[in-house]
This record gives structure tokens, C-alpha cells and sequence, in this order.
């Protein structure tokens, strides 16, 4: 942090936005008092994944795009597999299917675990790490030791499927290379069944913070599913009425370049025209945890339904500081759906459906922990990727992180600066920003002139 | 008892994995915490960067021209500076640019590419500072990572073997995919590390932890292409997480450009 004086422009700086996943910063810039703008700056240097994929096999996507982001390697080689399912007409078997959406839960189990407690629950305590808010009190210490088990836990099965839980090497375009034994999947059962009494005990914990006040008319936007809590596919639903398949998400949303940051905003559109509005946060929306919660609890199993119905938090929210309850319900539905999953698991009768390689494109949503993950591929007749677009669920919050910071930008700018970084920071971290996935860094700002 | 040693973790271009893998450590991290001070970690710590380290752990490549003056400071800061992960050993996924014209990518991928400072090149840390060890993998191995840092803060050098998945792969009793099944595998020429994965999952191996020591890189490359292994499918093989790698930058291709990375726009 550094602190630059002017005798027109008054800087306060963070040089890296710590923890989130990937480098950034962001600015505020004040006129007389008034804010003026927010950017989200996002510097986390570009790999160029959509462009040296092309030339590539569509059968090297998911472990390719795996490598975008070492927390949510899952989620992208979900949507990967999806997509290229689509272009090749593959249809899995509901075994396979049911396999993908016991890895995921580890998945959400591990990525929720690892955010609720290592990297979000020390701003509620005014810590600097979990390290630190463990050597506070015993008692917080227990809390952090029972988050990191749950963690483990969650990793546990996606070794157990995936073969490793950063880039799983299992999953292929039409099933896996080798599917686990009955008894290999319910080895896991005693420690997912501890982990779902803990996941209560986290929602219970989380939901006893204080959250700051604050409120916006949020548009929430995630898969939807009139048979189970979505993870794997869906319909696109909003809180304001939008309801598409996945392959209309481009006539929906746009990506675009602003000179700030090294991640491409996504924006909702109507008709391919920007939605009517004079402010530049038109078409802001967020995806994630708490657009999913408040638009699918209904879907949530019994065990998370009735635990959230006894906490002090009421849903839907539109309080983002309360996204770490929604995330908390969501490890809970993660540990039951695996359990449940395990229970009823019958191997398929082949690892994988076999397929021909063949032109044409296909798009495919899946849900990652931060939110929809979008990835679309066009193959020709041997099945080489000529066109890659992936649009991961940071780029899609960035502009409503944005238009949050704006709105609390004047109660920022009368605190210390000290603290103005820390609660512009505690905002960001609402959105568990996985900036590594974005760009395919973040720096606080405040101009005051 | 002296002072706790200092640890710092840095990030360059890389999808946080490797880094990840420590705090994946869910059974040691608070043990580590308690004997070492974890003096620089962002993605677990809101810690700013000041003063000196006596280890260094750095992930990913370097990029961008701000990465080389960071990596320069990184390491006159540090006594001792290992690498961790294919991105900081060998220029990750992303050094497939070294092969190509990063104009083009960027016009690809940007709609107005003058926006964005990026070098011409993906390289290893080991091409631009000193360091005094590296841990292969995409991503590292837990195992290995936490004998690293034992290691390192005890002063002696870290056991890594050295030799190829296919001697583990031997070991293991796994039948050999390339001559059972006609399936290309890296395990000949790749650096062991990964308790043979893709083997044991009835998969070729793909070189997660690039080229082993003492190898005859040409001689897999020779074996395929007379097994009918077509050439576009075995060029992919051995470019993807350490395309850069030396023994696999030059397996199927000429290597078209110096390192030295040029700032491009």
C-alpha cells in the first residue's frame, strides 16, 4: 500500500488484491467528494487459451482449458467435454452422467471450502489470513481446522474419480478413461457424512456474522433445473424474467474489451442492442453462489432447505456480504448430493460412449463455483478446433463488482485509507473473483481531486 | 530456537495450482504456519511485500515486461529461490506462443489489441534469475512440495527422482499402454512424480512433468512415427504443458524463435 498526495489528485493504493485467485487492482476516483469512476482493473498477464487452442483436437480441451485455472479445474473441463458432446452428437449414459456430478460436488465442496474459510471468513474478523485468525483464539482455530477438512474431503473425491484433485487426468470427451468400483466410491461415505454435519455447523457459524448493510437490485442470473440443485446443465434464468437455452447465451450477453483490464466484461443485451439505461453498469449482473441460492433453493435438498429455514439470514437476498451463507448452503447440498449419489451408484457399462470426430460447433454451460462457465468450439471433419470461446464467471461480475464498489465508494471516502482499502477489498472478495480464470492483478486506487 | 525462516509465495502467469497445492496441504498447513512464517502468500494473506526471505517459492512464467523486473527483485530479496509447477520450469501451456506470432494471438483474442503489454514469450524463471532448485509438474506433486520445503529449510538438497514414469510404471506391475494397446504414451521420456497416473487410469501418459533425465526423446519420436502415430497427433503430444521444455520444444518441430522476449503491443 502506498499512499500518494497530489495537489490535485490524492492516491490510495493497494499494489495486489490478496486473497482472491490471480493479480489485480482496482481505482476510485473522486471529484469535490463526488465519485466519478470505479475501475476494476485486472492485470493478470493473458495466456491467449482461445487463440493457441486453435489447430488443436477438440478431444484436448478439457485437459487444456483444465489448466485456465488450477482451483476450478472441474468446472472447465465440464463445460469442455459438454460442448464437444454437442458438435459430436454424444449422448452419456446416466451413470456418466451421474459420476460428472459427484466430481463436481468435490468440486464445490473443496473451492466453497477453501473461500468460506481461508479467504473470505478473515474479513468478518479484521484478519489478515486464516493463519492468523487460527492463532487468535482456540476456538477459531477449531472453526479453520474444520474448514480445512471439509476441504479435504471435497479433494477426496475428486481424486478418487479424477485421479488428482488439481487437473484430474479422468475425464474424457465421452465419459472417463477408467470408471471407480462400488466399493472404491463408498470408502468415501464415513468422511462425506462427517462433512455434511459440518457444512451445517459452517452455514450456522457464517450465517452468525455481521454483514454490513447493503443492498442493490441485483439481476441474478444462473442454470436452472425443475429436478435437482443445477450444476452440470440447465436453463439460463433470471430473477428478471430471462429464461434461454445455452446455445442463445451469445444473444444475451456480449463480451467486451475496456482498456483498464486484461479480462473482457460481459454485458447483458437485448436483441444484440445494450438494454436501455444511461449508466455504464447497463446489463451489470452477477452469477455465482447467491444468484444461485435465491434462484434455485427450491431445487436444494430437504437436509439444506430445513437448515436454512433456522437461520437469522432470510432468502432471497440481495445483500452480496450474505454470499458466504448461500455459499455455505451450497457445500451442505454438495456433501448430500454426493452422498446420495454414492449410495445409488451403478458403474456404467462402458467407461466411455466411443464417437467419430466431425465438423460443426457447440456451446455448453456448466456451473462453476464462482458461476456459469461458458465455453463454445467449432471442429472441422477431423475434429481440429477452428474457433474457441470460453467466458468464465469473473468476467461476468466484473462490471456489477464495479457498480458495487461505486455504490459504496462515498461511505469509503470518509474512512482512514487504511481501512477504505480493506472494506473495498471485503466487497470484491463477496464474489470469490477467480482472476486467473478472467484473464484468461488487482490494485486499489482512490483518486481524490 | 532462532527465527522462524521467512517463506514467500509468488505468482506469475499460471492458473494459481501450483500454489493451491499448498494450501491443499489441509493436514500440514497449520503445522507449516506454526514453524515458518508465511511472510508474503496473496492468495492467503493480505501481508504486503517488505523486507527479505529465505525461501522463495515462485509459480508460473514470465510474460509481461513488469514480470521481468518483478522476478529480478523476487530474487535479491530471497537466500534461496526454487521454482514450482511446468509454468515456472518450463514456460507452462502458455509459452505455445514461443512457437507462434503473439500479434496474432492477440488480435484473437482482443478486439483492440493495443491495450494489452505482453512479451513476445512464455519463459521459465530459470531464463531470467538464478535458482536453486525446481520442482517439475502440471501441477506439482503435494509430496514433493512439502519434502522441498522440509529440505530446503534444513539446508540439504531436496530428494526428487529424476528418472521416467515408465520405470515406476514397471515397478507397478501396470500393463505397458504403447505396446499392449497401441497407445501413444509419454512415460518413456517423462520425468517421474505423478505416482503413475494416466497409466494406472488406462491412459497414455502426457507429460505433465516434462522430459526425465538421460532420455531418448528421438528414438519415442522415431518409435511412433513407424507405429503409424500421425504427425499433427504426435506434434500435439509433445506440446502442451512443457511444449518449452528442452527435449520437448525441438521433439517434432524447429524452434522458430530466441527466447530473449521483445515487448510487443
Amino acid at each position: 500500500m502506498a499512499a500518494r498526495q497530489s495537489e490535485r489528485i490524492k492516491t490510495i493504493r493497494v499494489d495486489a488484491l490478496a486473497r482472491v485467485e490471480g493479480e489485480g487492482a482496482f481505482t476510485i476516483r473522486l471529484r469535490d467528494h463526488r465519485v466519478e469512476d470505479v475501475q476494476l482493473r485486472i492485470y493478470e498477464p493473458p495466456r491467449f487459451y482461445e487463440a493457441f487452442m486453435r489447430g488443436r483436437a477438440a478431444t484436448e480441451a478439457p485437459d487444456i482449458t483444465a489448466r485456465i485455472c488450477g482451483i476450478c479445474p472441474v468446472a472447465y473441463q465440464m463445460s469442455a467435454v459438454r460442448a464437444v458432446e454437442k458438435i459430436y452428437q454424444i449422448h452419456v449414459p446416466p451413470e456418466i452422467r451421474a459420476l460428472r456430478q459427484l466430481l463436481y460436488c468435490g468440486e464445490w465442496i473443496e473451492s466453497h471450502s477453501l473461500h468460506i474459510y481461508l479467504l473470505h471468513a478473515p474479513d468478518f474478523f479484521r484478519a489478515e489470513s486464516a493463519l492468523a485468525l487460527a492463532k487468535s483464539s482456540p476456538e477459531l482455530r477449531q472453526h479453520i481446522e474444520r474448514g480445512l477438512r471439509m476441504k479435504r474431503h471435497g479433494n477426496e473425491i475428486v481424486e478418487m474419480i479424477g485421479g488428482r484433485a488439481v487437473h484430474p487426468i479422468n475425464v474424457k470427451v465421452g465419459g472417463f478413461y477408467r470408471v471407480p468400483t462400488r466399493e472404491e466410491l463408498q470408502r468415501l461415505l464415513p468422511d462425506l457424512r462427517w462433512g455434511r454435519d459440518a457444512a451445517i455447523e459452517t452455514a450456522k457459524w457464517v450465517a452468525s456474522f455481521d454483514f454490513p448493510d447493503f443492498t442493490d437490485d441485483y439481476e441474478f442470473v444462473a442454470l436452472q433445473r425443475e429436478d435437482e440443485y443445477a450444476i452440470l446443465d440447465g436453463v439460463v434464468c433470471s430473477n428478471k424474467g430471462l429464461r434461454i437455452r445455452e446455445e442463445e447465451f451469445p444473444d444475451h450477453f456480449r463480451e467486451e474489451q475496456v482498456p483498464h483490464s486484461h479480462a473482457l466484461h460481459s454485458r447483458k443485451v437485448s436483441n444484440g442492442e445494450a438494454v436501455p439505461g444511461s449508466d455504464r453498469f447497463a446489463g451489470c449482473y452477477q452469477v455465482g453462489p447467491l444468484a444461485r441460492w435465491n434462484l434455485n433453493r427450491a431445487m436444494a435438498p430437504e437436509i439444506a432447505r430445513q437448515v436454512e429455514a433456522d437461520l437469522p439470514v432470510r432468502f432471497p437476498t440481495a445483500n452480496p456480504y450474505q454470499s458466504i451463507v448461500a455459499r455455505s448452503l451450497e457445500v451442505l447440498t454438495a456433501f448430500d448430493t454426493a452422498i446420495k449419489l454414492i449410495e445409488a451408484y451403478e458403474p456404467p457399462a462402458s467407461p466411455s460412449v466411443p464417437f467419430e470426430p466431425r465438423s460443426g460447433t457447440g456451446a455448453a454451460i456448466t456451473e462453476a463455483p464462482r458461476g456459469m462457465l461458458y465455453h463454445r468450439y467449432t471442429t472441422d471433419d477431423r475434429g481440429i478446433l477452428t474457433e474457441v470461446t470460453i467466458i468464465p464467471p469473473t468476467s461476468q461480475n466484473q462490471l456489477r463488482i464495479e457498480k458495487d464498489l461505486y455504490l459504496i465508494a462515498p461511505r469509503l471516502v470518509e474512512l482512514p485509507e487504511e481501512d477504505a482499502c480493506w472494506e473495498a477489498e471485503f466487497a470484491i472478495r463477496n464474489y470469490d473473483p477467480c482472476i486467473s480464470c478472467a484473464t484468461h492483478f488487482l490494485k486499489l486506487q482512490i483518486e481524490r481531486q | 530456537m532462532g527465527k522462524k525462516p521467512r517463506v514467500g509465495v509468488f505468482k506469475f502467469a499460471s492458473c494459481d495450482g501450483c500454489q493451491l497445492s499448498l494450501l491443499d496441504c489441509e493436514e500440514e498447513l497449520l503445522e507449516i504456519a506454526d514453524r515458518v512464517e508465511v511472510a508474503y502468500f496473496l492468495e492467503a494473506t493480505r501481508l504486503p511485500l517488505t523486507g527479505s526471505f529465505d525461501l522463495a517459492l515462485v509459480e508460473g512464467s514470465i510474460s509481461t515486461p513488469e514480470q521481468v523486473e518483478q522476478i529480478h527483485d523476487i530474487r535479491a530479496r530471497s537466500r534461496v529461490l526454487v521454482t514450482i509447477g511446468a509454468c515456472a520450469t518450463a514456460g507452462g501451456i502458455q509459452a505455445l506462443r514461443n512457437f507462434a506470432s503473439v500479434h496474432e494471438f492477440l488480435r484473437l483474442v482482443y478486439a483492440t489489441p493495443e491495450y494489452v503489454e505482453t512479451l513476445a514469450t512464455s519463459t521459465p524463471i530459470a531464463d531470467h534469475v538464478p535458482v536453486d532448485f525446481e520442482l517439475r509438474g502440471c501441477p506439482v506433486n503435494k509430496t514433493q512440495l512439502l519434502e522441498l520445503i522440509s529440505a530446503t529449510l534444513a539446508g540439504r538438497r531436496p530428494n526428487i527422482p529424476r528418472h521416467s514414469v515408465c520405470i515406476d510404471c514397471k515397478r507397478a506391475g501396470i500393463t505397458c499402454l504403447p505396446v499392449a494397446y497401441g497407445v501413444p504414451c509419454l512415460g518413456p521420456v517423462t520425468q517421474s512424480g505423478c505416482g503413475v497416473l494416466c497409466p494406472s487410469y488406462n491412459r497414455g501418459c502426457y507429460g505433465c512433468f516434462g522430459p526425465a533425465q538421460l532420455t531418448n526423446v528421438q528414438g519415442l519420436v522415431q518409435a511412433y512415427r513407424r507405429a503409424g502415430v500421425p504427425e499433427d497427433e504426435l506434434d500435439r503430444l509433445f506440446h502442451t504443458f512443457n511444449a518449452w521444455a528442452p527435449g520437448f520444444r525441438e521433439s517434432t518441430r524447429p524452434v522458430p524463435k530466441e527466447t530473449e522476449g521483445n515487448t510487443e503491443h
